[in-house]
């Protein structure tokens, strides 16, 4: 175990698994001799060769549909997109062919797509982007984004061993943020499907992933100090959703806050909303709060960007309104 | 290759008639006078070599030893299909288990261009790990004002990739003609940007086009990189069968149907001392019978049990049947 940023987590894993099996391979727009925009791919090249480690022309699709052509072929391609903006590019390969595929021909596709996402950063509208809801309507894709450090390591090596087309979300904001212990080899990994529950309370339930795990924690102290127990539940994966430790935690506490910083409309919460309130009526006290970033483009101006985001001060106001109700 | 050519008609034939009998559910999707070229193209592969074909390149797909009773079986979505009924036409794909002397075939998606960056993928992971696989993927006047034909392309010529693309000029991308489509001369130039070696060959004539993709193969097998080979051919039914192709010009018609790839092929034969005209006629015969059987094998088949609708999305929980090559009539 080593104290790493949640960078050096992503980057171990790609280390570990290009190491551990001779399939895997990343390709993508300067990783290579440059080590990526964010310098997650950096010595990679050095250490296994142009041939495992990519440098593409600036096009997505072909990026994400030759990933798809190796992975017929038996290898395991791991492609990065700089930014997950740039994810619109290639729409039709991961939703009308890698999606798809299986259930259409019974021919898999273990790709893993990753890039940075998310805002707090000054990226504005193309660099800031949380498309997790794009592709939760799309059966075939799996989805996961961590919030720490272990899980982005042990997310990304499950991703890389999954037998189906992840797409793999990392939050740019956490990138050098945050640091902590993380696991070597196998023990590293964190299985796909399975939610944590990143803090125990029993006033009410705090539903969320990625960067905003970090929101809710900071939340969840100043709760603390006017006697409020706030329950974490960080989904870690987005597809297939753990719904039994989403609903177990709303048992306990009765109440639920969904948050997330994709826009609120047609987001993720909408779809967690519909499960606690199908599946989990009986337990609740409260109606089911949401909370997402305003419906607009991510604005550029660091005023304009924390008004549009989530924040701490937002989750308190509403999870202390649930508590009230 | 005669009897390859032969059967793609007899099969797109029998498909007419089952899609008359409403027996094909989805849309009929001919290849009609442009057979010849998916058929030479085909033929200039090795057993092991991948094939991306579109809809309209079946005979590439019976060449390379699908059978006729797996095409049937797709477009009357039966359940033993290859795609068990899930998906249609030749929309299927076969990854042969590793070391078996068999083809990949990975059928095309409705989105179409699609297929060159999966292509020029499957031709990377054999240039990775020094297989003598080569790609050869199909793609239509219409398709190649794509995104993904650039992007794809463009990869593969960087990369230096084992892939051949065979770029059909049928005149018509649907109703539209290809002057709409692309305002270069011929459609191997849209090539000339990539660095890539192209040329036009006349698609209707079954021995050219052997050739001309045999050097394209052959090179790109060698290690020396992507090519493009133009075919200039003609569609001679609708975009699909409901199309009446009023939009075709008879003049343009009466000209084709002058140079019906199978009667030209089947000419020269004989007028080369290859074959005898009783001889070609008993591969018709055979062709039609064994296109007969299939189609009557298929239609025996069950359909798709409603309880698996929502299996095989996923890793684990379904299996696919697999398609049986089988490999015949080849020397």
């Amino acid at each position: 175990m080593a104290v790493v940023t949640y960078l050096e987590a992503i980057r171990q894993a790609l280390f570990e698994e290009m190491a551990r099996d001779e399939r895997v391979f990343v390709l993508g727009e300067d990783v290579g001799a440059y080590g990526g925009a964010f310098k997650v791919t950096e010595g990679l090249q050095e250490q296994f060769g142009e041939h495992r480690v990519i440098d593409t022309p600036i096009a997505e699709a072909a990026i994400v549909g030759s990933a798809i052509g190796a992975a017929y072929m038996g290898m395991r391609p791991v492609a990065e997109l700089q930014f997950i903006d740039f994810i619109s590019a290639c729409f039709d390969m991961l939703t009308n062919f890698a999606a798809k595929s299986r259930y259409r021909t019974g021919a898999g596709v273990p790709i893993v797509v990753r890039g940075p996402i998310g805002g707090g950063v000054g990226g504005g509208p193309f660099h800031s982007l949380n498309p997790e809801a794009f592709f939760l309507n799309t059966p075939g894709i799996k989805m996961v984004e961590p919030a720490t450090p272990a899980d982005a390591k042990g997310l990304l090596k499950a991703a890389i061993r999954d037998e189906d087309p992840v797409l793999f979300f990392e939050h740019k904001f956490l990138y050098r943020r945050l640091k902590e212990d993380v696991p070597e080899g196998d023990a590293a990994i964190v299985p796909i499907g399975r939610a944590a529950v990143r803090r125990e309370g029993s006033d009410a339930t705090i539903v969320t992933f990625g960067a905003m795990v970090q929101t809710a924690l900071e939340a969840a102290k100043q709760l603390e100090h006017e006697g409020v127990g706030v329950e974490i539940v960080d989904l870690r994966t987005l597809a297939p959703i753990d719904r039994e430790t989403v609903l177990a935690s709303v048992a306990k506490t009765s109440r639920v806050l969904l948050l997330h910083e994709a826009t609120l409309t047609g987001g993720i919460g909408g779809e967690l909303a519909a499960i606690v309130a199908e599946e989990g009526f009986e337990y609740l006290d409260a109606p089911i709060a949401r909370l997402g970033s305003v419906d607009a483009p991510v604005p550029y101006a660091p005023p304009l960007e924390a008004a549009f985001l989530p924040s701490a001060a937002k989750v308190v106001e509403r999870v202390k309104a649930l508590v009230k109700y | 290759m005669y009897g390859f050519v032969r059967l793609t008609r007899d099969v797109e034939e029998r498909l007419t008639i089952l899609f008359r009998q409403s027996k094909v559910i989805g849309g009929l999707y001919r290849s009609l006078g442009q057979e010849g070229e998916s058929v030479a193209a085909a033929y200039a592969l090795e057993a092991t070599d991948a094939v991306l074909p579109l809809i309209r390149n079946l005979g590439a797909l019976i060449t390379m030893g699908v059978r006729p009773r797996d095409i049937f079986a797709q477009y009357m979505a039966k359940g033993p299909s290859p795609s068990r009924g899930r998906d249609l036409n030749i929309h299927f794909t076969h990854l042969p288990h590793p070391g078996a002397k068999e083809p990949v075939l990975v059928g095309p998606i409705s989105m179409l261009g699609t297929s060159i960056p999966v292509a020029a993928g499957i031709a990377l992971a054999a240039k990775m790990r020094g297989e003598r696989r080569v790609s050869l993927v199909f793609i239509g006047d219409g398709a190649m004002s794509t995104g993904t034909f650039h992007e794809g392309m463009n990869f593969a010529a960087v990369q230096k990739l084992p892939m051949v693309v065979i770029a059909e000029d049928n005149k018509y991308a649907y109703s539209t003609p290809t002057s709409k489509q692309f305002a270069v001369p011929s459609i191997d130039q849209r090539a000339a940007s990539y660095g890539v070696p192209h040329e036009m060959v006349d698609g209707n004539d079954m021995p050219a086009v052997y050739a001309a993709v045999k050097d394209a193969v052959d090179r790109a097998r060698a290690g020396r990189g992507p090519a493009l080979i133009g075919v200039d051919t003609m569609r001679m039914s609708g975009h699909a069968q409901h199309d009446d192709m009023r939009y075709v010009p008879k003049a343009l018609l009466d000209e084709w149907a002058k140079k019906d790839p199978v009667t030209r092929f089947r000419a020269r034969l004989v007028e080369q001392g290859i074959a005898t005209g009783a001889a070609l006629d008993g591969i018709d015969r055979r062709m039609k019978r064994y296109a007969a059987d299939e189609a009557d094998l298929a239609e025996q088949m069950p359909m798709p049990d409603p309880a698996e609708v929502a299996a095989g999305v996923y890793h684990g929980d379904h299996s696919a049947p697999r398609v049986e090559i089988v490999r015949q009539w080849r020397s």
